[in-house]
Parts: structure tokens; C-alpha cells; sequence
């Protein structure tokens, strides 16, 4: 029905997409699966019209076809459900599904009627007992995704697009949203589906395309190869090599988490970080481990629970306590918390050296110039705009500005999310060296290799728990992601 | 950098318009009307210098204006009560200073948007004003302080000396300490300045506090510079004081300003001002012109970034 | 608020649902009891308020400010806002004042016509600003504010327009009664039934709402969203233009001060009658009530005999606690969400 024949897409000099195929069939559920950065998004993005290939052609129906924007996409019948739904919260459901193109009675006037007639109809089709009438600003992520695809319903879409549906949902939603999707599949949609669990892949679909680095690697009926199978396709590498950690042997603990609490975020969060220690914190994206994060540097406050640094009780709710007491917090998204991006490299790398009085623009340029040096940053001018930078670059321009306080523990969010693999390795390197000098690293990765190859330690969250704590030699993909995904919890 | 060449423009444009002011108005270029021009916009550039801050700090007081009413009124009121002069001063302070804490904590406790809040204080204390010294004028004040907000040195009155004293204090706190790159940061990213550390709300409500209390210092020098406490003193100078700001280069997204562009938009204001008023335009005309320069100057910035955006495909 | 989230736990959203619904139930609601509260009170302290006279005067006086309302209503459901309404008023009362006065012969359905086009260009320019040159709307209309002003200033040049010089048929429109109620009150209500029916069953009306409720939903939705915009300020301004031709006739002594200051009421009757600032929920017949209790406060400080200076102060202190109480029950909403949410994962 709706296919991709090598399509490639970049992004400056990153290579998002290399000629990838992908064939989405009436009646068939298809998976894409792939690490963080494979290009699942990129290719999502074409499919609904927000991007054009560079090269590469969309057939719908065996003809060639261009979308110019999300409302070609829409119009060729293509509906997309993202992790985050756009809908209107003041306006209550009918009218959402409604939205831009309502039935009309006389004299341009609503019908209402027909609207609610309608909705009702839908929500019956799909099995779920929403109330047309209500608004949805008191909805659920899961009912606000319900919404989306009764939604793509009203519009009579033939390709149900889900990218990572189920990040924010809980068990009994998920099973709900996966009855809907199968009866769609049943009624003749065919769908694309986009998640990190593989479980979910499958238990849903029939077929699934891995992609790895932008390139595809395979397409398999679903039935014929194992989850073991899938996991190797995606990751495709030999760790060693590419993760330099060394051994060390940890010292005093650094950092202590007690029975953590944040009501409806993650519950009796408990673990230690040693100096000289790297620490990974697995899971599935939602598990709750930015939030932990969060709570430990004080952007968040903490409901119950204690955390103590080098010993010493940890204020809650104070990043600049969280600072004082030598904790460091590499944020997960880089461009909105990471750095100030209208702001010169000089002057993001100087803000976590602010205090009180005159500023002293030499040792500003100094701390800049030395900190981008060590870190081999790529730049023109200081001066300029952390916007210019690759992001490989803009990444390291924040691990300068943390490294630059000595910190004593170090969080690090998806460090290496969205940035190439020679600086990847430069990262992995940087955090190796820095755990051998006796720093205390907290890293948070949904990638599964960077998890094993790194850390010291695994620790697994599930649904707001801690479930699971593997030294390096137990460490293994299996483990971590049956933990992750509940099943040995 | 596009900052600074919108600054040189401002510069240029201020020695064009003294230019032609000076050939084409009668009794601009003298002395005594010099000296005037400047005491004429003292206290927009008071506030101008807090305001400055307040809108690189991504916010906005819209009740400066009226916190300098109020002031007035206390200042009045308690004139009239038989207080000494030299203790009414402080207290002064303290109002404007308490009516922008007032402002800083629904701004950064609440959450609420600077923008509804200032507008709902800026009635309030305005309201609060005409409650204290209902619709009376205050005019019997000591001649010391009066004759003193219009004393000169030269050309140059003493009043103007106080607003180049504070200008180069906010300069200095804007541009060379690290509360102004605080400021500037928060400003251009609330968040990410948070996870830097940096106190975002406790900077914002100490601006708040500080625009207050500026505008407190304002309405004592507008009050001794007019010899008369209203309730209604200042009515509508915060359009003049969000012009000037604006006009400098601020933009009212937050995060990109310098206070040098601000004292050059305050100049360029003054001297457009006052070869209106020397050619005997309506104070209102005034305002309309002060209107639709601070449209102008954020349109200007908008269509030129649309411009610039247009060639590429 | 507790129990009615664990008592509806079989049916997820129904707890929540039923809490927000209140939320917006519970305004109109208030600003009905605040009205009846207002009478009550008054009228106990002085029963002349009650009086037929006294009830004419205060509808009177209220038509005028919720006409603008049910406009500025328009706006402030995109997330907008529109501060000049004032000096829209002053110089359409002017302008229509000076024609009728200096040109009786121009008929005056003609010169009322034209008094609310002037008012709708004067909102096509704010909406020209806000809509497509994304200048912010409150520096817009802060600006036009001023420069509406300015303009009539330099229009009238100082000149007073009296009831004198205006044709009689003019002036008995702003104190003529229809079956007992005074016409302006009846051209207001008008206006608030049009413009509500308008906002509730067309989509151009529903358009508005979302795109104050989610700004880049609708451009999603595939909705026009700067024609909408402008659409919202020209209507503010047409009704700013009739509003100030009411003034006129009302009043008769008419100058370039006209309705100085008047904003202000305009967007407390707004903010007080429910509408969110923050755009995308609100009803016309919630600000038209603002405009109603505001002016019956005005009233009775009058008959309670408090100086009426402290309007100002009044309007204000409204201004703020709509937008706290909006503020607060919303993060009480979104507590009471994600205990919800909480549980129901367990």
C-alpha cells in the first residue's frame, strides 16, 4: 500500500536515512526496530509529510508520490499517533476529532449531532469507552492517544503510523491500545510500529525492518526469528571495541540514594555510586530514570526518601545545594537544558563558574579555552554561538562546563544521544578516564551496548522501581532487558 | 551581532534627528533647553535602566508607572500627615520596592505570566494611589529639595548626574558581573539556566523588586522636579519606558539587550520629545509618537529576520 | 476532592472530568452569587439601589463595557490581547460626535456605519501587527493605544463636541427605552447573543478556541490561523467603533478623552467572567456578566457613598484574583491528575 524504495536523508553531514526500503501492507502490523539514532524517527518524519527525502522514492498504491507537508500525508490517508499527542485541551473530545473539518448543518451551523453520532460510532469501532463529551485536558496520555486515532478513523487513514506509543503508558493501557491496533490491522489498516520493546514488537506484529545506523539491516517474519535475533541485528557490534572502560577499583561511595520517592514519578528508589565507579541506569524510556536524575540534582523535589553526597545529607529541590555538594548533572536533552544555545561557547561553559561580583573576562576565556581544549572541542571563535556546533561538539561543550566545577559525581543523561560515533567514542573514552581519576558516574542510557560496554554496574528501573542491580561480569543484553521490560521483576 | 549594528542605527539615527533638531527647530540648541531635555526624561530613564533588565530577564513590569503614582501619593499623604521630608524619602523607597515584591512573588511563586499580573498592579496601584490622596495636589513642599531637582551644574542638571551614576551601575551589573550573565542566560533559556544552577526565581523577584523601588527613586524626583504629590503623577510613562528599552535593542523575548542601546533610545526619545514640545505639539501627540515608535522598533527586528529568512529554499 | 478520585476509580477519568468541569462551572456560577451578594447587601443598606432607576442606570452603564467585553472576549480566547479598545472607543465617539455635529445632514445610520468601519480598520491594523507581523499583542495595542489616542487628539485639537450640537434622534437612541429596557442595553445584548451563538456553532468560532488552547495543534488542524486572529481583532475593534457610537449618544458631551482608561475595565469583566488569559476557554456570556458586576460595584460605591477613585483599585484587585484563583485551582487540576495517574498504575 505505502512504501519507501531507498530513500536516503541527511542532516548536514549526518547520514539519518541510507537508502532504506520499507513495504507497509493492508491487514499486516509491521515493526521498526533500531537503537537510539538508527534513523526510526527520520523515517517516521517522511512517512507523515514533515520531511522530504533527499533521495529515494514514496509509492502509494505502487505510484510515486510526494507529501509537501503534514497535509499531503494526511489527505494520501496516512495518520501518524506520536508519544506526545497534539490535541487541544480546552475542547472536549468530539470536537478534537473534529477539528478543521466538521459537519455542517444549515447556515454553516455545527451538527453537533452528527459530530457525537459520529464519535460515539468511533469510540464503539475502537472499543473503548471514552466520553465524547468531556475535555481532554483530564485525559490520559493513553485516552489522549486514543483520541489521535479515532482521529486518523474520521479520516478514513489506511497507514496507522505509532512512534513509541507506549513510552508513557502502563500495563492494562498498553494491552488496550494494542486491542485497537489489532482490530485496525483486522479492518485493513496496515500499521508501522515504533517501540524499544521488543516483547511489544512481538506480541503485535507480523513482520519487523531493523535499521543500525541509518542503514537498513533486515526485514523478518516476525514468527521466524527470536528476540535474541532481533537484539543482535540492532546492535551489530563487537562492544569491546568500541567501549574503552577500563577496570577499576571503586572507593568510598560518593553517592547514596535511599528509598527515593516521587509520587506518580518513580517509587523507593534505593543505590550507592562509588568513586572511581561508572554506574549505568537501564530502562525503558518512561521507567523513570531522568526523573531520578532530577530529583538527585534538585530540578525536581523528592516526596520521601534521602540522598547523601561524599556522606553528608543532600538538600531537596535545590540544584544549587545539589552544585555546592560537587554533583554535576549532564541533562538528557541538550539544546533545551543543556546549554543556552543563543549564547557564545565561552559563555556556557563559564555559567556554572558564576558568582557574585565582577566578572573577570580573562579568566572566563580561560576557563573556556582550557576546558574546550581538553575536551577537543571542534570550534572557530570562542565567541560564537553554541548553535554552530555539530552536536558532538555542543555535547562536549556541556561535559566542559560541568567538568570545569571538578565535580564529585557526575550524571550523565543519554550522553551520547544524537551525536556521531567518532565523538561517541570520545565520550566513552572521556568517562572511562574520568572514573579512573576517581569521579563518581551515573549514566543513563537507553542503549543497551553502551550500557554493557560502560558501566561497572547495571541498575535496571521498571515502571518507577528499581528491579534489578548487575555487576559488569552478569551483565548481558538478556538480563537487563527482561528487567527492564517486567519480566523478571 | 546583530545586535550591535541595531544600536549603531539607534546612534545614527539620535545624531540625525539632533542634527535637523538642532538646524530646524528654534531654541533647541541652547543652554537652558539643553538642560531641560535631559531633566525631562529622567525619570523614564530611571525606570528604563530596571525595565532593561526586567525584559532581557524574559519578563515585564507594566506598573512602573503606576508604582511611581503611588509612590506620590504616599509621599503626599504622609507630607500632609506632618512627616519630615528626610523620613518620607526612605519610605517612599520602601513602597516602590514592596509593590514590586508584590509583582515578584505572583510572577515567580504562582507561575503567573509578568504580563497579566503587571497589568492587574498596575491598576491596583494606581487605584491605590487615588485612594490614598483622592484627586488633591500636594504642592507645599520644603524648596530644598524642589529647587534641588532642578539644579544644574553647567548644562548638565543633577538629576541627569544620578541617572549616569545608576546607568553605569546597571551596565556594570548587565555586562561585567555574573548576576547580569545569570540575567541574560535565564532569559534566553529559563531552563537550561536552571539546571546551570542558577537561582532563576529568586533573580527574577529581586527584579522585580528592584524595578519597585527604582520607580519609587522615580516619583521622588518627579515630585520635587514638578513641586506637586498627585495620584495621577506619571500616567502612562510606562509606555515611554517599554519604548525606550524596546528601542534600544531589547528584545522583548528576553535574552538580548545592552544598557548602552537603552541610554542611546532614551536620548533619541528625549530629543524627539523635546523638538515636539518646542514646536508646540499636544502632550498626547507626544504619546502617539512614543507609540508608534515602540511598534516600529519590534516590527523593524521582525520583518528584517523574515527578510533575511526569504532566500532560503 | 480526594474521595471523588477514589470513589470513581472503576471509571479512570470520570473523577478528574467531574473536577475540571466544576472548575468551569464554578465562575459564572460565582460571579452570579457575587452579583445577587452585591444587590442583597446594597440594596439592604440603601433600598434606592433596588429602584427601577437605579437598575436602568446600571444596565445603562454596563452596556457599553460589556459590548467591548463580548469583543475583547474574541481576542483574548486566541491568546491575545487587545489594549487599545480605549482609544478605539474615544475616537469613534468623537469622530461620529463631530460629523453629526458639523454634517447634520448625513443620515445617522450612515454616520453610526461608519463609526463602527473606523473602528474595524483600527482593529485590522492591530490585527495586521499581531497576526502577520507577529508583533506580541500586548506591545501592539499598548502602542496603538497611544497612537489611536494621539490621532484623535490631533483630530479634535482640543474641540468639545456638547449634546447641543448634535441632532436630537441621535441623542434619544442612548436613553431610549424598548418594552422597558434601555435600548443600548438591548443593542448590547444583542450583540452578546449574535457573537455567543456565533462563537458556539460555527467553526470559525470553535477555530478560535483552539487556537488559543494549542497554538501549534491547530496550525496541525490545518486551520488558518492568522486570518483568525485578524478576523478577532477586526470584530474587537467594530465593536470598539459601536461602542463608542453608544458613548456618544448616552453621554452627548463628547472630546478627544473619551473613554480613556476604559481598557482596563474591559479586561477585568474579561479575566473576572472566566475567560483564561492564557486563551482557549471562556464564554462571551461570562465576561458580559464581568462587565455587569463591574458595573454594579461602580454603583453601589456610589449609593454606599465610598469614593469612586477606588474603582481603579477595585478593577485591579479583580484583575489579580481572577488570574490567582485560575492559577490555583488549575495546579490543584494537575496535582489531583497525577495522583490519579499514580494510582491507576498500580
Amino acid at each position: 500500500m505505502l512504501a519507501l524504495r531507498e530513500v536516503s536523508k541527511s542532516f548536514g553531514a549526518v547520514r539519518a536515512l541510507r537508502e532504506v526500503s520499507l513495504d507497509l501492507v493492508p491487514g499486516e502490523a509491521h515493526a521498526l526496530a533500531g537503537e537510539n539514532g538508527a534513523g526510526k524517527s527520520t523515517l517516521v518524519k517522511i512517512l507523515s509529510g514533515v520531511h522530504r527525502p533527499d533521495r529515494g522514492t514514496l509509492l502509494l498504491d505502487d505510484r510515486p508520490i510526494e507529501f509537501h507537508g503534514p497535509a499531503d500525508a494526511q489527505a494520501a490517508g496516512v495518520a501518524v499517533i506520536y508519544q506526545e499527542p497534539t490535541l487541544f485541551p480546552d475542547l472536549s473530545v468530539t470536537e478534537n476529532i473534529f477539528m478543521g473539518r466538521q459537519p455542517r448543518r444549515s447556515f454553516g451551523r455545527l451538527d453537533r449531532r452528527a459530530m457525537r453520532t459520529r464519535a460515539v460510532e468511533l469510540f464503539s469501532r475502537l472499543g473503548v469507552p471514552l466520553d465524547p463529551d468531556q475535555p481532554t485536558r483530564g485525559l490520559s496520555i493513553a485516552d489522549q492517544q486514543l483520541v489521535e486515532i479515532a482521529k486518523a478513523l474520521s479520516r478514513d487513514a489506511r497507514v496507522l503510523v505509532m512512534d513509541e506509543p507506549t513510552a508513557a503508558l502502563s500495563g492494562n493501557e498498553v494491552e488496550r491500545l494494542f486491542g485497537v491496533a489489532g482490530s485496525l490491522r483486522e479492518q485493513g489498516c496496515a500499521v508501522l510500529f515504533v517501540s524499544h520493546r521488543l516483547d511489544e514488537m512481538f506480541s503485535l506484529c507480523q513482520r519487523v525492518t531493523t535499521l543500525r545506523d541509518g542503514a537498513w539491516v533486515a526485514t523478518d517474519v516476525i514468527a521466524d526469528i527470536t528476540p535474541d535475533d532481533l537484539v543482535r541485528r540492532m546492535v551489530g557490534r563487537d562492544l569491546a571495541t568500541l567501549f574503552p572502560k577500563t577496570d577499576t577499583s571503586p572507593g568510598e561511595v560518593a553517592l547514596r540514594v535511599e528509598r527515593l520517592t516521587r509520587e506518580g514519578v518513580f517509587t523507593d528508589v534505593s543505590f550507592e555510586v562509588r568513586s572511581g565507579e561508572i554506574v549505568a541506569l537501564a530502562g525503558l524510556v518512561g521507567a523513570g530514570r531522568s526523573e531520578v536524575a532530577r530529583a538527585v540534582f534538585g530540578i525536581d523535589r523528592w516526596d520521601a526518601g534521602r540522598v547523601h553526597v561524599a556522606g553528608r545529607p543532600l538538600r531537596a529541590g535545590s540544584p544549587t545545594a545539589a552544585m555546592a555538594a560537587g554533583v554535576a548533572l549532564v541533562p538528557e536533552d541538550r539544546r533545551q537544558q543543556g546549554l543556552v544555545m543563543d549564547l557564545s561557547i565561552e559563555r556556557n561553559i563559564g555559567l556554572t563558574g558564576l558568582r557574585w561580583g565582577l566578572v573577570s573576562r580573562g579568566a572566563e576565556r580561560a576557563r573556556a579555552t582550557d576546558w574546550a581544549i581538553r575536551l577537543q572541542v571542534k570550534y572557530a571563535h570562542l565567541t560564537d554561538a553554541v548553535t554552530v556546533l555539530s552536536g558532538g561538539n555542543q555535547q562536549k561543550v556541556v561535559l566542559a562546563k560541568w567538568l570545569a566545577r571538578e565535580p564529585r559525581v557526575l550524571i550523565v543523561d543519554e550522553p551520547t544521544r544524537g551525536i556521531d560515533v567518532g565523538t561517541k567514542a570520545e565520550v566513552h573514552r572521556l568517562l572511562s578516564e574520568l572514573a579512573g581519576q576517581g569521579l563518581a558516574v551515573l549514566m543513563i542510557s537507553s542503549e543497551l551496548p553502551e550500557v554493557l560496554g560502560m558501566a561497572d554496574r547495571v541498575l535496571v528501573m521498571h515502571e518507577g522501581r528499581l528491579v534489578a542491580d548487575i555487576p559488569r561480569a552478569e551483565a548481558t543484553e538478556e538480563r537487563v532487558l527482561a528487567a527492564a521490560t517486567g519480566r523478571a521483576a | 551581532m546583530r545586535a550591535n549594528r541595531w544600536e549603531t542605527l539607534v546612534v545614527a539615527l539620535l545624531a540625525a534627528v539632533t542634527l535637523a533638531a538642532t538646524f530646524g527647530v528654534d531654541g533647541f540648541a541652547n543652554g537652558s533647553n539643553v538642560g531641560f531635555l535631559f531633566l525631562d526624561v529622567t525619570e523614564i530613564a530611571l525606570m528604563a535602566l530596571t525595565m532593561t533588565l526586567v525584559i532581557v530577564a524574559a519578563e515585564i513590569d507594566l506598573s512602573v508607572a503606576s508604582t511611581l503614582g503611588l509612590c506620590c501619593a504616599v509621599l503626599g499623604s504622609l507630607w500632609n500627615a506632618g512627616l519630615p521630608i528626610e523620613a518620607i524619602m526612605p519610605i517612599c523607597l520602601l513602597t516602590g520596592a514592596l509593590a514590586g515584591a508584590l509583582n515578584g512573588v505572583l510572577v515567580t511563586r504562582l507561575g503567573l505570566p509578568s504580563l497579566a499580573v503587571t497589568i492587574g498592579t498596575f491598576a491596583l496601584y494606581r487605584g491605590l494611589a487615588y485612594v490614598i490622596l483622592g484627586d488633591q495636589a500636594v504642592a507645599d513642599l520644603p524648596p530644598a529639595y524642589t529647587s534641588l531637582a532642578t539644579q544644574a551644574i553647567g548644562p548638565i542638571p543633577l538629576a541627569t548626574l544620578l541617572v549616569a551614576v545608576l546607568a553605569i551601575g546597571a551596565g556594570i551589573v548587565l555586562h561585567r558581573t555574573g548576576l547580569g550573565r545569570a540575567i541574560v542566560a535565564l532569559g534566553s533559556n529559563e531552563e537550561a539556566a536552571y539546571f546551570a544552577g542558577i537561582r532563576v526565581k529568586r533573580i527574577k523577584f529581586w527584579l522585580f523588586v528592584a524595578s519597585g523601588a527604582m520607580a519609587g527613586l522615580a516619583s521622588l524626583v518627579f515630585t520635587f522636579r514638578y513641586a506637586s504629590a498627585r495620584a495621577d503623577n506619571g500616567i502612562g510613562l510606562e509606555l515611554a519606558v517599554v519604548a525606550a528599552v524596546l528601542l534600544g535593542g531589547v528584545s522583548i523575548f528576553g535574552g538580548r539587550g545592552t544598557l548602552p542601546g537603552v541610554i542611546a533610545a532614551v536620548l533619541l526619545l528625549a530629543v524627539v520629545r523635546n523638538a515636539l514640545i518646542l514646536a508646540d505639539v499636544a502632550n498626547e501627540v507626544l504619546n502617539f509618537v512614543t507609540g508608534l515608535l515602540l511598534v516600529a522598533s519590534v516590527l523593524a527586528p521582525n520583518l528584517k529576520v523574515r527578510l533575511e529568512r526569504k532566500p532560503v529554499p | 476532592m480526594t474521595t471523588s478520585t477514589e470513589r470513581t476509580h472503576a471509571r479512570p477519568n470520570a473523577g478528574a472530568r467531574a473536577f475540571v468541569d466544576r472548575v468551569a462551572r464554578v465562575r459564572e456560577l460565582g460571579i452570579v452569587v457575587a452579583l445577587l451578594a452585591l444587590f442583597g447587601i446594597t440594596g439592604a443598606v440603601n433600598p434606592a439601589f433596588l429602584s427601577p432607576a437605579s437598575i436602568r442606570d446600571i444596565l445603562l452603564n454596563s452596556a457599553i463595557i460589556a459590548t467591548l467585553a463580548v469583543g475583547q472576549t474574541l481576542v483574548v480566547v486566541t491568546r491575545n490581547v487587545d489594549l487599545s479598545v480605549s482609544s478605539v472607543v474615544g475616537i469613534s465617539a468623537f469622530g461620529g460626535a463631530l460629523i453629526l455635529a458639523d454634517h447634520p445632514q448625513i443620515p445617522i445610520p450612515v454616520v453610526i456605519a461608519g463609526c463602527v468601519v473606523l473602528g474595524a480598520a483600527c482593529g485590522a491594523i492591530n490585527g495586521l501587527l499581531v497576526g502577520v507581523a507577529r508583533v506580541p499583542a500586548l506591545v501592539a495595542t499598548l502602542g496603538t493605544l497611544y497612537a489611536f489616542r494621539g490621532v484623535d487628539y490631533a483630530w479634535a485639537g482640543g474641540r468639545q463636541v456638547n449634546a447641543a450640537d448634535m441632532p436630537q434622534g441621535f441623542l434619544r437612541l442612548g436613553s431610549a427605552d424598548v418594552l422597558g429596557v434601555p435600548l443600548p442595553a438591548l443593542v448590547a445584548l444583542t450583540v452578546l447573543l449574535a457573537v455567543g451563538w456565533v462563537m458556539r456553532n460555527l467553526p470559525q468560532g470553535r477555530e478560535l478556541y483552539a487556537i488559543g488552547s494549542s497554538p501549534d495543534a491547530a496550525v496541525l488542524a490545518g486551520i488558518g490561523v492568522r486570518k483568525r486572529v485578524l478576523t478577532a481583532f477586526v470584530v474587537s475593534g467594530a465593536l470598539a467603533g459601536l461602542a463608542g457610537v453608544m458613548w456618544a449618544a448616552r453621554f452627548g458631551t463628547v472630546d478627544a478623552t473619551v473613554a480613556t482608561g476604559k481598557e482596563l475595565d474591559v479586561i477585568a469583566a474579561v479575566v473576572v467572567g472566566g475567560v483564561a488569559i492564557f486563551g482557549g476557554s471562556g464564554t462571551v456570556y461570562g465576561a458580559a456578566l464581568g462587565a455587569l458586576l463591574l458595573s454594579g460595584i461602580t454603583s453601589a460605591l456610589a449609593v454606599l457613598r465610598v469614593d469612586a477613585l477606588a474603582q481603579t483599585a477595585i478593577n485591579g484587585a479583580l484583575i489579580l484574583a481572577a488570574i490567582i484563583l485560575d492559577r490555583l485551582l488549575a495546579i490543584r487540576v494537575a496535582k489531583a491528575l497525577r495522583k490519579r495517574r499514580y494510582r491507576d498504575a498500580r
